[in-house]
């Protein structure tokens, strides 16, 4: 049972990585950060819901979709901020991006650009604990359509045969890229795949938060417990395109309001009201202060130097 | 001093190096009860247990993964891949995530993870288990690449790559595992990005590495008896490559041959010479010639017309002792 400090904390959580990744749109679309950047809004109570229940030691691989998997894991905003916008006091000197963030102190390994490229890596991290008699677990995120890489299979294959401490967390969104999930594969679960690694696969809600919680507190505490890797999907819903700016072309206007519906923030705000854990007034309050947070990150970004020319050659051999 | 085969130079260095630390793991197909394809990992499964032997799924990619992740905690994993065409089946692992992890995450990470792989033709395995990719990798940033031609240098680089906190692609010359060659009783290292001298001439500067040392050397013999001296190199590590020990040595002799077994288009006699036509033209006195395979697949049956030799060398040495 999940208690009100808890659940508090999987609003936040979810409330956070909304509003940083809206801003994220909104500072993109004025050009303030280059390249492109990949947003999963309406896929929040996956990160919140499955990151809540790690500990500082436990580590996450995340994907190109991944700001909500870093923030939820705990990954400090100011510096998170000043990453995505290339500068040098970005977790990785601003070399990183969008992309391929990472926080060795928030237990964030890093996202990684190749779909289904962090799998196998996420089972080498989890190797390193058993090796060693680590107590921590490994939680490897990737997409619907990471799950047709070779790399899911060579991964969960391995991690179930030497039974190591790794939950592989599918997050599908149903779409790998432009593409529905009906076209790509057969199987509507996921989870499914897990019977033929010998390992327990689940099925959820990827949009109840709570639903999540519970599902990734059994993976995780089987991990912790030797009883091997889980695969856990939950199933939720992307809002947007692919990227940002990404028109879209091949969803009806229709389906891309339909999918708001499921909006998991609405959803446990509701549940959080209806049982009394929160009235209105706190929500307007998380809001503020969220808003302060993400305020201060900008301006740290901001404020932030571009690393010099000499850093090109920095940290290519150790 | 004693005498020793490659391949059982390759073993010790195994040995030697978990012996002295218990980060140092091996991985890959067969290597545990079986001891390897070719050998190279007999004796560890008993003496080190199944805890740092670790034989794996035919799964090129998950052992790469594996040892990636396990290397950016701090372990030291040896991962074997059974043939050196076989890298090509892992090379998102490979090139996109070993190579990049440290410059993308800026020095989060530091990756000691030694990838053995023997490639090489000479023994009739066919287009599929002959190559030599020694360039593919060297074009990569992030990776080092040797490529040891004699039982010493295999034993010394290979400890020195396992000590190495880099990705090292150690690549293995399957024709040359049983060949035989002076090793120390003592343990001894030998530095990665320092090439060997292994013949000293005046004459002109052959640049080899792997096989192609030894052709180098018996075409050295050769043009010997009719007075030319060859000053043979063995690069040993590809990348980084050494090229102090080629620039003094074309100073000297002002002429250059680049020798090696992987085709000769766009390889590394390619990069060799052009780097040394870029930096000491005015020391040239003919054009740096290129021996290397032709650019066809490595063929079961016609190896002996594929691969380059000491009669090749030694042609292209007359060729630029002609200017």
């Amino acid at each position: 049972m999940v208690n009100k400090e808890e659940l508090l904390r999987l609003l936040y959580l979810m409330v956070k990585v909304r509003r940083v990744e809206e801003c994220l749109v909104d500072i993109f679309s004025q050009g303030k950060i280059p390249g492109f950047i990949h947003v999963g809004i309406g896929q929040e109570a996956v990160s919140a819901g499955v990151c809540s229940c790690l500990r500082e030691r436990d580590v996450v691989f995340t994907t190109h979709r991944g700001h909500g998997q870093a923030l939820a894991k705990g990954i400090d905003l100011n510096r998170f901020m000043a990453e995505i916008y290339g500068r040098r006091d970005g977790f990785c000197k601003g070399k990183a991006g969008s992309m391929h963030i990472a926080s060795r102190e928030a237990g964030v390994a890093g996202s990684n650009g190749i779909v289904g490229g962090g799998l196998p890596i996420a089972v080498g991290n989890a190797f390193a604990a058993q090796y060693r008699n680590e107590d921590r677990v490994t939680v490897c995120f990737f997409g619907d359509g990471a799950s047709n890489e070779g790399t899911f299979h060579e991964s969960l294959n391995l991690a179930a045969l030497w039974n190591l401490p790794v939950v592989f967390c599918c997050e599908n969104n149903g779409w790998a890229q432009f593409t529905p999930q009906k076209v790509y594969m057969k199987l509507q679960n996921i989870s499914k795949r897990a019977e033929s690694y010998g390992m327990i696969g689940v099925t959820v809600d990827g949009d109840d938060v709570l639903m999540v919680r519970e599902e990734a507190e059994k993976a995780v505490e089987r991990a912790i417990r030797g009883m091997g890797p889980t695969l856990l999907e939950c199933k939720t819903h992307r809002w947007l395109g692919h990227y940002v700016g990404d028109p879209q072309k091949y969803r009806t206007t229709e389906e891309v309001e339909e999918v708001r519906k499921f909006d998991p923030i609405i959803r446990f705000q509701k549940y959080l009201l209806e049982n009394k854990h929160v009235d209105r007034q706190y929500l307007d309050g998380l809001e503020a202060g969220i808003k302060m947070e993400i305020e201060e990150a900008l301006a740290f970004a901001e404020n932030s130097p571009i690393a010099p020319a000499e850093e090109l050659f920095t940290d290519v051999y150790a | 001093m004693r005498e020793t085969r490659y391949i059982r130079a390759i073993a010790e260095a195994l040995h030697e190096e978990m012996a002295r630390d218990e980060d140092v793991f091996v991985v890959g197909e067969d290597v545990g009860g079986p001891g390897g394809a070719f050998s190279a990992t007999k004796g560890l499964m008993e003496a080190y247990g199944e805890r740092r032997v670790r034989d794996t799924p035919i799964s090129e990619s998950a052992i790469i993964g594996l040892a990636i992740g396990a290397a950016a905690e701090g372990l030291r994993p040896v991962a074997e891949v059974m043939f050196a065409d076989f890298l090509t089946v892992c090379m998102d692992q490979l090139v996109n995530q070993m190579a990049k992890t440290r410059y993308m995450f800026g020095g989060m990470y530091t990756l000691p993870v030694v990838v053995r792989a023997p490639g090489g033709a000479g023994l009739n395995a066919g287009p599929q288990h002959s190559q030599s990719l020694e360039a593919w990798f060297a074009h990569v940033p992030g990776l080092k690449v040797v490529s040891p031609a004699t039982p010493y240098d295999a034993k010394g680089l290979l400890k020195s790559s396992i000590r190495d906190d880099n990705p090292v692609i150690f690549l293995e010359h399957k024709a040359l595992y049983g060949s035989k060659g002076e090793i120390p009783d003592e343990e001894y290292l030998v530095p990665l990005g320092k090439a060997d001298v292994k013949r000293i001439g005046k004459d002109v500067t052959v640049v080899a590495a792997s096989r192609m040392v030894h052709e180098a050397l018996d075409a050295a013999k050769d043009l010997s008896k009719d007075g030319i001296e060859a000053e043979v190199i063995d690069l040993r590590t590809i990348t980084p490559l050494d090229r102090e020990t080629i620039f003094t040595s074309v100073e000297k002799t002002s002429r250059l041959v680049v020798a090696h077994e992987a085709v000769k288009a766009f390889g590394i006699g390619a990069e060799i010479s052009a780097m040394v036509t870029e930096e000491m033209l005015d020391h040239l006195d003919a054009p740096v010639l290129r021996v290397g395979a032709p650019f066809v697949p490595v063929p079961f049956n016609l190896e002996r017309y594929y691969l380059p030799n000491a009669r090749d060398i030694a042609a292209a040495v007359r060729r630029v002792m002609e200017y």
